[in-house]
């Protein structure tokens, strides 16, 4: 344990760079302050690294596995008497590979954060923020118990509502970052009951599960409950239907942060959490595990047939990434057993597929950011024709193009060819169905990149002070990240044997192809590939917009996102707004208040009314005086005497 | 002289130094060295009581003394603090440390101004040292009196109207609060006041259950417990900046603390008996506040139904008897006494600057001043229960706490009162996004200044308090816990 | 010797004037003399009872004269006041005398 000691900086050092550039960014040059939270950055991935390649180089236990490490481990909150909220870090193969993914991708969105967001207002907050994300997603991933998951959880999601906002000027930028933290935690809220139940029941909130194993199985029929619970809080992270409608919305933010945040790692949040929980999900609730499975599966249906027709390029890559989450998802919920052999290789799928789409999703975006960058529209129809002008980028965005859409030998392929295989193994219709979505990302993938470097060359439009600028490639700094992802992109599928670190019962597993389930998504891909390439490649639109119209119904509704945005304004606008909130406020305001005010209403007037008694005139108390000695005497001669004596 | 008196001394002092103070540079000299001393004796009173504690002494108060008062209804000046009281004064210390800065360019009649400030100090931090059931309520009264004055004369607005509401609605209350005392005096037979005796002593049960509500509702009404809470609104948005942050601070507090150590405490049969009807009223006050507070336009109004909400979940958490949830009861007391002072700290500031706090007025604060919007920023993440933040480790050890009650009707009202935290979301969110963000649309904004030193100040004293205890809540956690466990066990015991 | 009840009679019509003088009247001097003549039928009382049910005791003869002794006094302070008043006033008519109420 004592050799990870050190792995403790991969979150003190973000937070350092966090706090030092909160409070004192400002004082620095921005350029300055960048490559503080660089340099932090590399520094934290050296050490992620260094955690990595020393864990997976120790002796493996006897049976097979790594050990779990668990270097820290403290009380921070105790809960009476039994019950602590612990911080610490656990190391094991997942949380060990998701610091790889995360340090990684975060590095490069660091470096190219410098050139891509030069000469922005606030350059010193942006890489306050980033750390910020970094240390909590980091923290989130080597959680030792699942509060203090959730802990990290509410960190990045506020982190991410952040950046989302960081254009704090512009309108949608608000709206977008307040709707993605409001979705988000209203599905947390599920997560903490879950939490609460889970805690309560089982004694403990550690993962490390076979150490309570006898009051998890004591708690029994209460742990679906708790499971189901947080995996609605895991929905609502890594956007599963129909919690989705926060995600394309966050692409308001910088191209960058989208690349970091909603793209490689935080979205993916809830796919780790059901990772983490797998044992319990096997062990104690396989139904739920398999609900989860089928909304992954509809959600990517859903998601990839948005992205087919929606025209800004970032939230296409929005709506793809949704859909392959979807994929991670189904991955998992598709898994009957922990043995990799017999039904548990989902498990491994699902992490293999994270771990590549990190790698080429960030590359999309990034490069997306650069095309974005040149021509200053985030719309297809401003685009076009773009290949001349940006080798690198087109390049790049290539190869992520063909990752995603499974053709081999990039890293896209084998991931998904291992979900597949998994999905197959649990029903033959369920496969189909993922091996029709696979075709559909290509289609889309193919439309964008067709849409972008192809087609038409875009109106050269001129700029403030008259000249026509031509669109240019991306600074070095934007670039050199590109070709490192892409250069991974390329060799992860293969090079890594992914299995044989990381697998549900965590014994090594060989990683092999099934050539019929190959062969079918190879062809299915190249198939949409070439719809896409028959449509969009060239400068007229003639079949495109054929569909469009003879569709019109179905396209108008994809567009519109089959209008669950308009759903989830109607509930918070006019139900939370309109129906709860205003009649309670009317309610506090003309009923609570109106009765206190009522009451000292009535003192005041009965006090007006009464008042003439007191006219200060001696005499007229006088004569009440004695009416009132009249009286008294006449009732104490009735009592004495009855009332005969007085007739 | 017993140490704890030096809580009551030092407010007196400092009403002595104010009268005897001849220009504006005086008082401030008075207030800032009684307002440091104040600090640095809770700080040092929470030293001596670690050191107490540690040092193996188990009796449930410390550095107690009792001196008699009024022999023929045996009252004393009895004090004695324990863990919840002494969190309770460095929470109290905090805010009057911050909340003189906050009122540092008073400018009409500064010394009454501070005069009844300082008394109001004296009145709560007297009702935190006491043990004695009427010493308590002469603190209390103390506390409530200065405030009609603070408002009436030195607010904005309806103050009139506001003040005279707020007073007369405590004051009903702290008749309630009289009769519950006495009831609990004679009920236990009329041979002491003292608190720690009572507990020993046993009151009949038929009295318990007409005296318990009285008395918990003579606190609730303090702690804005649902319908009560209609002067909260009001005061709050009608007082002055130092006056909302010590009312919202620590004067609701004193709502929370007396129906833990009074009502539940003394009476257990009753409390157990009848907790349920409380139970609903401030499981409403939680939701209610919430909703209440998204459509307000008033900056102040919605921090005011804020505070009904989280002030809410302070008493509901209290009624749900278990060790941690009464735990985080008290963290949430603090927590919540510290955030909301920031917060009003802050759109009093604000308001010093726009002259306005209507919500669809203000538009891209962070723009020309943004410390105080960073800082805003900050109150509202603290406020939603963010991590790290005081108001995450508060709501996490309530929620908890609440379930380990097992009783379905208890868990239902856990879970609606989770919901609480979603809302919080929503209206803080709301209004970030409306007064911090967005492009300045009023040309005479651009003009304004940012905080100025004395500002600065006290918002990062706050910052830091609300952070501090957010990111390090185990200390204060076990000081709290170990105090409230004699509650529980004599809760339990019945 | 004369019965009783005569004197009781005198005495009671007299109180009765005082009291019905002491709610009509405006005049605070008429008021005064009312209260005199309440005063005195009260004294004829006292003398009264003292003579016909204890003619052995005098304590009814010495609270009368003691009484007659206060009604001096209160007379000459009342007397006294109502001169102040009407020398500040110009008017000893009660219902002109509100000053302190408003």
């Amino acid at each position: 344990m004592e050799q990870y000691s050190i792995t403790l900086l991969v979150l003190l050092l973000p937070l350092a760079a966090f706090l030092f550039l909160g409070l004192f960014g400002n004082r620095f040059k921005p350029l300055t302050a960048g490559l503080i939270a660089t340099i932090e950055m590399a520094a934290t991935t050296v050490i992620a690294y260094f955690t990595a390649f020393k864990y997976f180089t120790s002796d493996r236990l006897a049976d097979g596995t790594f050990a779990t490490c668990i270097p820290f481990d403290h009380v921070w909150l105790p809960f009476g008497k039994t019950l602590t909220f612990n911080m610490g870090i656990l190391l094991d193969p997942i949380s060990v590979m998701m610091l790889i993914v995360i340090t990684t991708v975060s590095l490069m969105v660091h470096v190219y954060s410098l050139g891509y967001m030069k000469g922005e207002k606030g350059f010193q907050r942006y890489f306050a923020f980033l750390s910020l994300f970094t240390m909590s997603m980091l923290g989130l991933v080597v959680a030792t118990n699942i509060f203090q998951m959730y802990l990290f959880w509410e960190l990045v999601g506020v982190s991410s509502y952040l950046l989302i906002g960081f254009y704090y000027t512009k309108p949608s930028a608000i709206a977008a970052s307040k709707k993605a933290f409001i979705v988000t935690r209203f599905a947390d809220l599920g997560f903490l009951i879950g939490i609460l139940i889970y805690g309560y029941y089982v004694g403990s909130y550690s993962f490390e599960y076979s150490v309570h194993i006898k009051a998890i199985a004591a708690a029994g029929t209460v742990i679906p409950l708790a499971l189901g619970l947080m995996i609605i809080g895991g929905a609502g992270k890594s956007a599963m239907f129909p919690f989705h409608l926060w995600l394309p919305d966050a692409m308001e933010g910088p191209t960058p942060v989208s690349a970091l945040i909603h793209a490689a790692t935080m979205v993916v949040a809830g796919v780790y959490l059901i990772a983490r929980l797998f044992p319990l999900f096997i062990g104690y609730a396989p139904d739920v595990l398999h609900i989860a499975g089928y909304v992954g599966a509809f959600t990517a249906l859903f998601a990839a047939v948005i992205a087919c027709v929606q025209t800004d390029i970032k939230r296409v890559l929005a709506f793809s990434t949704i859909s392959q989450i979807g994929f991670m998802i189904v991955a998992l919920g598709v898994s009957t057993s922990t043995d990799p052999h017999h039904g548990g290789l989902g498990y491994m799928a699902s992490m293999f597929h994270l771990f590549t789409h990190a790698m080429f999703k960030a590359l999309l975006f990034l490069g997306a950011g650069a095309v974005i960058h040149a021509v200053h529209s985030n719309e297809m129809k401003d685009m076009g024709g773009l290949r001349k002008y940006m080798r690198v980028t087109h390049f790049t965005f290539l190869i992520a193009c063909l990752a995603i859409a499974g053709i081999p030998p990039f890293s896209g392929f084998f991931s998904k060819d291992e979900i597949l295989v998994a999905t197959f193994m649990f029903s033959p219709v369920m496969g189909y169905l993922m091996t029709f979505i696979a075709g559909l990302t290509a289609f889309y993938m193919f439309r964008l990149y067709y849409n972008i470097f192809w087609a038409k060359p875009c109106e050269l439009k001129a700029g403030h002070d008259g000249h026509v600028h031509t669109p240019h490639e991306a600074p070095a700094v934007m670039t050199v990240p590109l070709v490192i992802l892409a250069a991974l992109t390329c060799v992860v599928g293969y090079i890594v044997p992914f299995g044989k670190f990381i697998s549900s019962d965590g014994s090594a597993y060989h990683i092999h192809i099934d050539l019929k389930v190959a062969v079918t998504s190879i062809v299915v891909a190249v198939i949409g590939i070439g719809i896409a390439r028959v449509m969009y490649r060239g400068a007229s639109r003639k079949i495109a917009d054929g569909l469009e119209r003879n569709f019109g119904l179905l396209y108008r509704a994809a567009v519109k996102r089959f209008y669950i945005d308009e759903i989830y304004q109607f509930i918070t606008h006019k139900i939370i707004f309109a129906l709860i909130s205003k009649p309670v406020a009317w309610f506090d305001r003309h009923v609570v208040d109106a009765f206190f005010d009522g009451l000292a209403w009535i003192a005041h007037v009965a006090a007006a009314k009464i008042k003439g008694l007191q006219s200060g005139n001696v005499q007229s108390y006088a004569v009440v005086f004695l009416w009132g000695i009249i009286a008294i005497m006449a009732a104490l001669l009735f009592i004495t005497f009855g009332v005969f004596w007085l007739l | 002289m017993n140490f704890l008196s030096i809580f009551v001394l030092i407010p007196s002092l400092m009403l002595l130094g104010l009268w005897a103070a001849r220009n504006i540079k005086q008082i401030r000299a008075v207030m800032v060295t009684g307002a440091s001393l104040l600090m640095v004796m809770a700080v040092m009173l929470a030293y001596l009581y670690v050191r107490a504690r540690s040092a193996g002494d188990t009796s449930q108060m410390l550095f107690t003394s009792s001196m008699e008062w009024y022999k023929p209804l045996n009252i004393c000046y009895a004090v004695g603090v324990d863990g919840i009281s002494v969190v309770m004064l460095l929470l109290s210390a905090v805010i009057v440390f911050t909340g003189v800065f906050a009122s540092w360019k008073m400018k009409l009649q500064t010394k009454e101004f501070f005069l009844w400030f300082s008394l109001l100090s004296m009145g709560v931090f007297g009702f935190f040292i006491s043990i004695d059931l009427f010493t308590m309520f002469m603190f209390y009264e103390i506390a409530l009196i200065p405030m009609y004055l603070l408002i009436g004369i030195w607010g904005t607005g309806r103050k009139e109207y506001s003040a005279m509401k707020l007073t007369l609605m405590l004051m009903g209350a702290s008749a309630f609060l009289l009769m519950g005392i006495l009831g609990i005096f004679f009920g236990a037979g009329g041979t002491t006041m003292n608190i720690l005796e009572i507990a020993k002593l046993h009151i009949p049960i038929e009295l318990q259950r007409i005296f318990f509500p009285i008395t918990f509702l003579g606190f609730g009404v303090l702690g804005a417990l649902f319908p009560f809470h209609t002067w909260s609104p009001d005061g709050h948005a009608s007082a002055p900046t130092a006056v909302s942050m010590l009312h919202a601070g620590v004067l609701m507090k004193l709502g929370g603390y007396g129906c833990f150590r009074v009502a539940m405490y003394l009476m257990p049969e009753a409390a157990t008996e009848l907790s349920w009807i409380f139970l609903i009223l401030t499981g409403i006050s939680v939701v209610y506040g919430a909703f209440s507070a998204c459509v307000q336009t008033d900056l102040k109004y919605i921090n005011a139904y804020s505070s009904v909400s989280h002030c809410g979940l302070v008493l509901f958490a209290i009624l749900m008897m278990t060790h941690t949830a009464s735990t985080g009861a008290v963290l949430q007391m603090l927590s919540h006494g510290l955030i909301t002072a920031l917060f009003f700290a802050l759109i009093g500031m604000i308001y010093g600057r726009t002259h306005t706090r209507d919500v669809r007025e203000l538009r891209g604060l962070m723009k020309i001043m943004p410390f105080l919007s960073v800082g805003y920023v900050i109150a509202g993440f603290a406020n939603l229960g963010l991590p790290g933040f005081s108001g995450f480790i508060a709501e996490m050890t309530i929620f908890v706490g609440s379930f380990e009650n097992t009783d379905t009707f208890h868990r239902v009202w856990t879970i609606i009162a989770t919901t609480s935290i979603v809302i919080t979301a929503v209206y803080i969110l709301r209004l970030v996004g409306r007064i911090i963000y967005g492009e300045v649309e009023n040309k005479e904004y651009l003009s304004l200044t940012d905080a100025t030193w004395d500002e600065r100040l006290s918002v990062i004293v706050l910052v830091a308090a609300v952070a501090g205890l957010g990111c390090f809540p185990l200390w204060f956690s076990s000081i709290i816990g170990e105090s409230t466990l004699p509650v529980i066990t004599q809760l339990m015991s019945h | 010797m004369v019965p009783m009840q005569y004197y009781l009679l005198v005495s009671t019509f007299m109180m009765f004037v005082g009291v019905f003088g002491f709610f009509t009247r405006r005049n605070l001097l008429t008021i005064l003399i009312s209260v005199e003549l309440v005063l005195n039928a009260v004294d004829i009382n006292f003398a009264v009872f003292n003579r016909y049910l204890y003619p052995e005791h005098l304590e009814g003869m010495f609270f009368s004269v003691f009484s007659i002794g206060l009604s001096a006094v209160e007379a000459a302070v009342a007397i006294a006041i109502i001169i102040v008043v009407y020398r500040n006033l110009e008017n000893i008519r009660v219902t002109g005398l509100n000053k302190l109420k408003d």
